[in-house]
């Protein structure tokens, strides 16, 4: 079981309350995921020539001072901020050297999430220690997503919680579980992809970000899907200007959508969105199975 | 000449579950319900299992959208959800009422062997799985798979069903006014008699929802799977 929460501020005067209105959403979903969540911010995006990447570091000893200072050296204009054991590093160098240049120098530390807009937090712990340690509270943007999981096919640790990602601003949460991780990896991998986890919900992000690749719409690779994984999924996605939801033909998994003119709400049950401004007046439904819903920014 | 007055709602005991647990709640509908006729639910804001397991003749008025398994092992009880439900909604149900103003998630009253489930909305995935004689009746449409293996009581769809409707059903009856996107394995249409029709008119009075009963179809077992044939190619 895990609970899996959304959040797209339409009304651009109501962003500052993205954050706020997220976090009760997270913890109303703790029974369904105490052992780690994750959050997926979509903020301003950054300038055309630069990235953002979130980092991770489970070494509590890491000295985030040392690295701030050589990958300042390395790269061309780096800010990096540090929030405990996450950073985000902005800077206008590619990308791809950045995280090649991590892996080889600094390999405890792992390369969350690469985009304009994307900062990605995700930890081990109840919902509202992990939102605690990294203010999910403060958060501002245009959309999130987020997730609480309870581990049923991997250990509890930061890399196997949610949100995944793949290439560019592109990020999936799941509630279920796949029968064929193994296979969707190896076929994945001769395609180039580089898988970092061992959880299920990896292979399907890469799937699907590897559809959009080769040039299928977000719609066409979520259709593709439903042929291709084998099992259970609810699952949540966000790109820079999106947040889409599709739930598998057999429809196991469940959850509900709340809309009002301000904003869009999708969380696992119903007791997440409650709280949310004007909720007796959104409309609420519940996603028909195989069929993929979208909100844009 | 007598003059009979209108009975007026009494006064309803009240649970306000922003402050106050299910498990009070719930506790308060297991004990002595004597002297009491009404119970309001307030700030139910999906809730699990709110009042399952009522065992009196008690009108329970839940305000707002109540979470999974809401009303479970009904008897004797009137459970009214003025907003949408979990899944699972009146599971086991044994007698009683239990009506639902929105939609229901999935497997609305499965198991239910006796009483009445309401939804006014639509219905999700597998409502009135392995239904043992309970009635169904849903307003709107129905999802995937309902009815699968519902052995006895009656299913009124007043919408459409999607795939695989009463897919391997004993002896339960579905009546369709919509469109069925697929039967499941051993599912038929029948013809609708005159008791079937009567059939329909009762449950739709019963739950207060007005449709011409003469536009349903009925849908029964057609007993293929009730014996092993060795000699079918295995194909359901």
């Amino acid at each position: 079981m895990c609970g899996i929460v959304g959040l797209l501020v339409k009304n651009p005067a109501l962003r500052g309350h993205l954050g706020e209105w997220m976090v009760p959403m997270l913890i109303g979903m703790t029974e369904r995921g105490p052992d780690s969540s994750g959050m997926a911010v979509f903020t301003e995006p950054v300038g055309k020539k630069q990235r953002k990447l979130s980092l991770y570091c489970a070494d509590p000893k890491f000295t985030w001072q040392r690295f701030k200072h050589a990958v300042t050296k390395q790269f061309d204009g780096v800010v990096l901020t540090v929030e405990v054991n996450h950073g985000v590093l902005t800077t206008a160098s590619p990308p791809a050297d950045v995280r090649r240049w991590i892996g080889t120098e600094h390999p405890s530390v792992h390369v969350l999430s690469v985009g304009r807009s994307i900062d990605l937090y995700k930890d081990v712990g109840l919902p509202v220690e992990v939102a605690e340690r990294y203010h999910f509270g403060e958060f501002r943007g245009t959309h999130l997503v987020g997730h609480t999981r309870m581990a049923t096919e991997s250990a509890v640790t930061p890399e196997n919680a949610h949100p995944y990602t793949a290439g560019e601003d592109w990020c999936l949460v799941h509630n279920g579980s796949l029968a064929n991780p193994g296979s969707l990896k190896r076929k994945l991998e001769k395609l180039g992809e580089q898988f970092v986890s061992d959880c299920d919900t990896e292979g399907a992000c890469r799937y699907i970000h590897w559809r959009l690749e080769e040039g299928d719409t977000l719609e066409q690779a979520l259709h593709q899907s439903f042929e291709d994984l084998d099992g259970f999924f609810t699952f949540l996605m966000g790109t820079h200007d999106k947040l889409a939801l599709v739930r598998d033909p057999f429809a196991c998994k469940p959850a509900v959508v709340a809309e009002t003119d301000d904003y869009v709400a999708i969380a696992s049950e119903f007791r997440s969105l409650a709280h949310l401004p004007d909720i007796r007046n959104a409309s609420v439904f519940e996603p028909k199975p195989a069929e993929v819903y979208s909100w844009s920014v | 000449m007598v003059r009979v007055m209108p009975e007026a709602a009494p006064a309803p005991v009240k649970f306000d579950l922003s402050k106050q647990s299910v498990r009070e709640l719930n506790q308060f509908l297991h004990g002595d319900l004597k002297d009491v006729a009404r119970v309001r639910v307030e700030n139910p804001d999906g809730a699990h299992s709110i009042a399952v397991a009522v065992d009196a003749p008690v009108r329970i008025e839940i305000a707002g959208h109540a979470g999974y398994y809401a009303a479970g092992m009904n008897q004797q009880g009137t459970v009214v959800i003025e907003g949408n439900a979990g899944p699972g909604v009146a599971e086991n149900m044994m007698s009683g009422r239990v009506e639902v103003a929105g939609f229901a998630s999935g497997g609305a009253g499965a198991s239910a062997h006796g009483g009445l489930l309401v939804i006014r909305g639509d219905a999700g995935l597998r409502c009135g799985i392995s239904l043992k004689g309970g009635d169904i009746v849903v307003g709107g449409d129905v999802g995937s798979f309902s009815a699968f293996m519902a052995q006895a009581g009656r299913i009124v769809i007043c919408g459409d069903a999607a795939e695989g409707l009463g897919d391997s059903i004993y002896e339960a009856v579905l009546y369709i006014r919509g469109d069925i996107r697929s039967l499941g394995a051993d599912a038929v249409v029948q013809p609708m008699t005159a008791d079937d029709i009567a059939a329909v008119t009762s449950l739709l009075a019963a739950a207060g929802i007005e449709a011409p009963a003469r536009e349903f179809k009925r849908v029964g077992s057609a007993r293929k799977l009730y014996h092993w044939n060795a000699d079918a190619d295995q194909e359901y």
